[in-house]
């Protein structure tokens, strides 16, 4: 049996790594790929605690977490294609203008 | 030996997450995070929640990451530069997230869970599956919840093609 706190402790690290690539990265894809990284990490305690609890409410909520990042994958890449279709660029400091 | 196997797939994890986000090829960023869901996939599995690891590679492998491959090869990326004014954040991210890891370790530590409400006990998930148990609860308590997850999927869907299209018809 491994302990829970394992488990949380690495949700932690994991949702760490995401909000530096959040933070640092220029690049619009690689942010998307940081959110995706955080909401696993979410994903990840949430499970472990529905599993030390027993309790299967836990692992319906990573159902939803899963259904909610497929749906801002979606919305997000759009937003890129459209971002690369009026900048030809997809990194954030190169794009300044509030309206096109 | 369900801690070494813990202990590999915590530094599998953890390794391909750090090259997901620094890696300068948006490409290998991509195939890196196909890396990472895998291992979680297999974490689910050592939480004995084996359709939460199916979900898992059916939606992040299968769907997500490849829509993220999709649209790096439609717009054509070059390698990203070092650009000095975003280098010269990293020092006070770093500094930020370590305060953060910091803080929430000790939060973390001292923590204890309510206690077992058994409805996801041993007996039960090698009686009648971890998927039906699932089932049962989510088209019972949580049906409302499930509709809207579809409706927000559909909702997206549609933004999705919206926004793409309304540009294409002003081109023209």
């Amino acid at each position: 049996m491994i302990p829970l706190n394992w488990y949380l402790y690495l949700a932690l690290a994991l949702f760490a790594v995401g909000l530096f690539g959040f933070v640092t990265r220029r690049n619009v894809i690689i942010v998307l790929l940081s959110i995706e990284i955080m909401l696993n990490a979410a994903n990840v305690a949430l499970a472990a605690l529905g599993t030390r609890m027993q309790d299967v409410t836990g692992h319906i909520v990573v159902f939803f977490v899963i259904a909610v990042a497929a749906a801002e994958a979606a919305i997000g890449l759009s937003l890129v294609v459209l971002l690369y279709k009026r900048f030809r660029e997809v990194h954030l400091d190169e794009v300044k203008m509030l309206k096109g | 030996m369900e801690k070494v196997l813990f202990g590999y797939l915590a530094f599998a994890i953890l390794a391909s997450a750090l090259l997901v986000v620094l890696s300068r090829h948006a490409v290998k960023a991509v195939l890196w995070g196909l890396v990472m869901f895998l291992h979680q996939a297999v974490l689910f599995l050592t939480l004995q929640a084996e359709f939460l690891a199916a979900i898992q590679i059916l939606v992040y492998a299968g769907a997500v990451l490849v829509l993220f491959l999709f649209v790096i090869y439609l717009i054509n990326l070059r390698e990203e530069l070092k650009w000095p004014k975003f280098l010269a954040t990293y020092p006070l991210a770093f500094l930020v997230i370590f305060f953060f890891l910091v803080l929430a370790g000790a939060g973390i530590s001292g923590f204890t869970p309510a206690p077992a409400k058994g409805i996801l006990s041993t007996q039960a998930l090698l009686s009648r599956g971890h998927a039906r148990l699932l089932g049962e609860h989510l088209f019972r308590e949580h049906i409302l919840a499930f509709e809207a997850a579809g409706v927000l999927l559909l909702v997206a869907v549609l933004g999705a093609v919206v926004l793409v299209r309304r540009i294409r018809e002003e081109e023209r």
